[in-house]
């Protein structure tokens, strides 16, 4: 009866709300009183039934507690019969126990009393979770973008969406898991963007300890670039990985095989093939949009052979210290040809380690001490360049309405050369009280030694020394949400000092995602 | 040398033990039962430390290879141990403790959960959409825990399959004594409410009619607050609630400011075997004399 009036209830409530933008404004104001005024009485009908059902549990559970022996009024099943005896051999054993173990009772079918089950995860084939992440800040720097390498950055005064993420996950069949990470975005300009940041399957079940990861993914490079912005302890990506790896991290099409070695300790090796080109190559076959990178322009051709593509080996190994303290190292490289000339290729080489320390009565996963620092390593071979061919009417200059690559007129020739670029970041968290974790990181980029384009037009900003210090304060009200007050120490040759202070908030939609180490 | 011969003995070691089962257990709970009903036919590990909070366990490298070398996997499921193990399972590429596999023991099934959330909504705080996963506070449940422990190790070790079975006769019959025991000792506190730090117990506080519906936190997961803690000061006064619960890991210096303002005790309450009780039973011993003692007192 009561679900009936519940019915008419909601039914006069969507009836009440298809009709609503045909009327008047002063009809409006009415009509949201009604609404109001039913969503209300809704409410009290549901609270209500919430109140009679849980009074009739309650009532139920008295009852069944009660009751010493099953009522034989109806006819017997077989399951009934069964345990009848097993209550007969029960009771004579004189056990007050009053579960009975079946194998009926463990297989017991959906009854009607039974709560029903709503989505959740682990009840569902796709798991569907969204993360919001926003800044709010401001910097000293004219030029915020130039100062801020990644590209979920927060890059301007006053607020960045930095990322919002869709989380699609579940498994596939007995064989796949399948996960994808679709990222929008609003950049500097107020334009709309959208990126398949990841889509890749990952097999259960190859033998030999194997495991099979292809699609669209972020190459497990190090450990902060396999991960999503969400999962950061900073607002912002270390200058080594914007540098490096690219702002949005290096990622591209691929496949990649991992083995778990037979040693008595965590001990893995992963070996992937990407595609070398696209935007999210970084420092391989990347047109860089047409401006010049590292003093040449860039053409990226088509793969021609296997060697094209990029390889990407990487060795995990872990140690727990004692009880309460675990060890992660790793050594990773990524080689493939870029796209500064023939037969150019670059190296980058990482290693990285993970420290933590949480003691064995931690709650809600605090107190701890973590701490994280990855060195990168890059050689970039650059081939031989000049912009000659700029010069249509060889005229030994770059007149107007010529493509003109540097914007001086000039025609520049750069012999071949290898660029080798280096640095690191170190960060410290701490734990301190459930919640709360106050962070610090410190970093430095550089190159090894001036380039010959260098010395022909000046030193280039993406080369130069730069280091950064950044303490912030993270708060977790919940595991669903985080605020975050970060300030940055910013100095680099090229631009001097710089400071900035960035606000953040993370909001999470969905299931209880679980963490790796 | 000393440490090539360690190791040498470490490989001795792993080596004769390849004849028993390899059992890993997510918490100490599951592990104990495990190890009464598996014997000495079994090598069990268990992740999670009788101390910690079982939600938030360290996805730990090391863990994956002990998942790796698992025959089985005993899990509490209901999302108990969903923030950690998904990905350790995942990495361990074994396909013995696959889910569905006899290998992998999902002791949450067939137990009647509480608490199953009619609408998921976490204004209401972290909860759980399977329902309550602590479940092992009620004695009847671990008997269905021991029951699937077995039936996974008698299909895996057919041969050691009577030892099993006669260590489950053995658990269950001692379980079932005790509880009489046990029902008999909290009898005269019948209805009497009881104040928890965390919503952890509402299956001993079912199975032993008790009122265990009034937390420290104002909601599942959310940090006291003093505002919260205010009325439940006085509501204890009010009722004359004299016992505060607390588990290892939670503040007590929170749980021992309730207790001081309002003339109750603090009462430890161990989530797990393991730490100062060796088995199941033990366990819930300890849980139901020290809460009878503290009710008794302050009656």
């Amino acid at each position: 009866m009561k679900i009936l009036k519940m019915i008419g209830l909601s039914s006069a409530l969507c009836l009440s709300v298809t009709t609503l933008p045909a009327q008047e404004t002063n009809e409006v104001g009415q009509l949201k009183k009604q609404l109001q005024q039913m969503q209300e009485s809704f409410e009290k009908v549901s609270r209500a039934q919430q109140q009679q059902i849980e009074a009739l549990t309650k009532k139920l559970d008295e009852f069944t507690k009660t009751q010493t022996a099953p009522v034989a009024a109806a006819p017997k099943t077989e399951e009934q019969k069964n345990l009848e005896t097993q209550l007969a051999a029960e009771l004579s054993k004189d056990s007050v126990t009053n579960t009975v173990l079946t194998e009926s009772a463990l297989k017991k079918p959906w009854s009607a009393s039974d709560p029903m089950r709503v989505l959740g995860s682990g009840s569902s084939y796709l798991n569907v979770s969204l993360d919001g992440l926003f800044a709010a800040g401001g910097s000293t720097a004219e030029d915020i973008p130039g100062l801020q390498l990644g590209g979920h950055d927060p890059n301007q005064r006053g607020f960045t969406v930095q990322n919002v993420e869709a989380v699609f996950e579940g498994f596939v069949d007995p064989y796949f898991r399948g996960q994808a990470n679709i990222i929008y975005q609003i950049d500097a300009e107020g334009e709309s963007v959208v990126e398949l940041e990841e889509a890749y399957a990952e097999s259960l079940s190859l033998p030999g300890n194997l495991q099979l990861k292809a699609g669209q993914y972020f190459t497990e490079f190090g450990r902060l670039n396999p991960t999503h912005p969400h999962a950061w302890s900073f607002v912002d990506l270390p200058l080594v990985n914007g540098r490096f790896l690219g702002g949005d991290g290096l990622r591209n099409p691929g496949a990649r095989l991992s083995w778990l070695m037979p040693t008595p300790f965590y001990s893995e090796l992963f070996l992937g093939v990407q595609n070398s080109h696209g935007e999210t190559a970084q420092s391989f076959r990347n047109e860089h949009e047409g401006e010049p990178f590292l003093g040449r322009v860039h053409n990226v051709g088509r793969v021609k052979s296997f060697g094209d593509l990029l390889f990407t080996p990487r060795y995990a190994t872990s140690f727990d210290l004692s009880d309460t303290q675990t060890l992660l190292l790793g050594a990773s490289g990524a080689f493939g040809p870029n796209a500064s000339g023939a037969d150019t290729d670059t190296q980058i080489y990482g290693v990285d380690l993970f420290w933590k320390w949480k003691p064995a009565n931690h709650h809600g996963g605090f107190p701890f001490v973590s701490w994280q620092t990855e060195a990168m390593l890059r050689k970039y071979q650059a081939g031989a360049f000049s912009n000659i061919g700029d010069d249509a009417d060889s005229s030994g200059a770059i007149d107007k309405g010529e493509t003109d690559s540097f914007g001086d007129g000039l025609i520049h020739n750069v012999p071949r050369e290898t660029l080798t670029d280096y640095g690191f970041y170190s960060q410290v968290a701490y734990g301190f009280r459930k919640g709360w974790v106050a962070n610090l990181r410190g970093e430095y980029v550089t190159r090894t030694r001036a380039a010959a384009y260098e010395k022909l037009y000046g030193d280039d900003s993406d080369r130069l020394a730069r280091w950064r210090i950044s303490p912030n304060l993270t708060w977790y009200p919940s595991e669903f949400s985080k605020l975050r007050l970060q300030y940055n120490y910013d100095h680099g040759q090229s631009f001097g000092t710089e400071h900035s202070i960035w606000l953040q908030l993370e909001f999470l939609l969905g299931p209880h995602g679980a963490h790796k180490f | 040398m000393k440490k090539i011969l360690n190791l040498f003995a470490v490989i001795l070691l792993a080596a004769s033990a390849h004849a028993k089962l390899n059992v890993v257990a997510t918490t100490p709970d599951f592990g104990a039962i495990a190890q009464e009903i598996g014997g000495d036919k079994i090598e069990l590990i268990t992740l999670a430390k009788p101390t910690e909070d079982p939600h938030f366990v360290d996805a730990k490298p090391s863990f994956i290879v002990k998942l790796n070398r698992a025959e089985v996997l005993i899990e509490g499921g209901a999302e108990l141990e969903i923030g950690w193990l998904p990905p350790l399972v995942q990495g361990a590429r074994n396909s013995k403790i696959e889910a569905g596999k006899p290998g992998r023991v999902s002791c949450s099934e067939g137990i009647s959960l509480l608490e199953i959330p009619t609408t998921l909504d976490r204004s209401k705080g972290d909860i759980h959409a399977s329902g309550n996963p602590h479940y092992m506070a009620d004695p009847a449940n671990a008997k269905i825990v021991a029951e699937h422990i077995c039936k996974s190790f008698c299909e895996i070790d057919a041969k050691s399959c009577d030892a099993f079975k006669a260590n489950l006769k053995k658990f269950n019959e001692r379980l079932d004594g005790k509880m009489a025991e046990w029902q008999k000792l909290l009898a005269p506190f019948r209805g009497k409410q009881v104040v928890t730090y965390h919503n952890s117990w509402p299956y001993f506080a079912k199975r032993f009619d008790l009122k265990m519906d009034l937390f420290l936190e104002p909601k599942p997961g959310i940090p006291p607050s003093p505002a919260h803690l205010a009325e439940v000061i006085t509501k204890m006064k009010s009722e004359n609630i004299k016992v505060v619960l607390a588990q290892p890991y939670q503040n007590r210096k929170t749980a021992e400011a309730v207790a001081s303002h309002s003339g109750a005790v603090v009462l430890d309450f161990p989530t797990f075997p393991g730490k100062t009780s060796a088995t199941y039973a033990e366990w819930m011993d300890s849980l139901v004399k020290s809460l009878a003692t503290a009710l008794e007192g302050k009656k």
